[in-house]
């Protein structure tokens, strides 16, 4: 769901790049209050895997393709601030060496595909583990809503760019992310069962789900 | 700790540099859309291009998406221990601690 160049105006692209930026900036802050510095390459590797599995797209119905994004997966292994971290990296580097979304988008897919993602995983996730036995349903759910928040905000960006109207655009977008936000709910619990297996403590030290 | 980051780095090395062999070339579903409501055309080009598409520029099929995704994953994963030195370095821990203790003495 990578906004290529051109798609939006000035005026909605520096908007979504103050956004965003002010978004992590905040995210960097929280994040440095509490880091272990040891769990630095978990960050590291987490975006590493996020990035590998965005490059595999699956097909979806009607000749039309879908991949992970990741957000509710960075997540429920690091927490809300150091998600948001992982996830502007993911979607930077994209873009600046794979020309995969465009630099004028930048602000605007890292809002769309990472800090909303995290926004709405964060507490979602967090509920499910209060909850106890909630933690796997509530997991696949917020990695659903993040793929359709995300389309619907693309639509919206879309449509305030006057690239397309919002009326037909977003039921569309709204419906094929609908079916891509399953494949993410189901990738999200099974990937994120194997970083458990693997690595069992893996959560210890994670404070922060909510903002 | 070392040993899982050795693993996911090498499970996310397999999955960019094998397993994106067999990615769909379809559309996804932004593409899609913008193909079915004829706005794709507005698509610009990109203003510089260094791995355009997940491919290394002058090498052709599979090795080419296999480089781009091993030096995707590799990036990647330097740009957050930069991020991680720059933003969360040693002497910012140590300042926070210090702090942290200082505070404790205060407040102790």
């Amino acid at each position: 769901m990578h906004i290529p160049p051109g798609f939006l105006k000035p005026e909605v692209w520096i908007s979504m790049t103050g956004i965003s930026a002010a978004s992590v900036g905040y995210a960097l802050k929280k994040t440095s209050n509490d880091i272990d510095e040891r769990r630095m390459p978990v960050m590291g590797v987490l975006a590493a895997f996020i990035f590998a599995a965005q490059m595999v797209n699956f097909p979806v119905a009607g000749g039309t393709s879908g991949h992970l994004i990741g957000s509710a997966l960075a997540v429920a292994v690091l927490g809300l601030w150091p998600a948001m971290i992982v996830m502007t990296s993911v979607i930077f580097m994209q873009a600046l060496l794979f020309q995969d979304g465009g630099l004028d988008a930048l602000g605007a897919n890292v809002f769309n595909m990472g800090i909303l993602g995290c926004l709405i995983s964060g507490p979602l996730i967090g509920l499910g583990r209060k909850l106890g036995r909630a933690e796997y349903p509530s997991l696949a759910i917020a990695a659903w809503l993040t793929v359709v928040a995300a389309s619907v905000l693309c639509a919206v960006e879309l449509a305030l760019s006057g690239t397309t109207p919002l009326r037909i655009a977003l039921p569309a977008m709204a419906a094929v992310h609908a079916i891509i936000g399953v494949f993410e709910g189901f990738v999200t619990v099974i990937a994120f069962r194997f970083i458990l297996s693997v690595k069992p403590d893996i959560l210890n030290g994670q404070r922060n789900m909510r903002p | 700790m070392k040993r899982f980051v050795i693993l996911m780095f090498a499970v996310s090395l397999v999955t960019a540099g094998f397993v994106s062999w067999f990615a769909s070339s379809h559309p996804d579903g932004l593409e899609r859309v913008a193909e079915d409501l004829g706005f794709i055309g507005k698509a610009g080009e990109s203003v510089f291009s260094i791995f355009p598409d997940y491919t290394v520029p002058g090498l052709k099929g599979f090795l080419s998406t296999s480089l781009a995704g091993i030096i995707g994953v590799c990036a990647t994963f330097g740009f957050v221990m930069l991020l991680g030195k720059v933003f969360f370095g040693k002497k910012k821990a140590e300042g926070r601690r210090q702090k942290a203790e200082g505070n404790q003495k205060k407040y102790g």
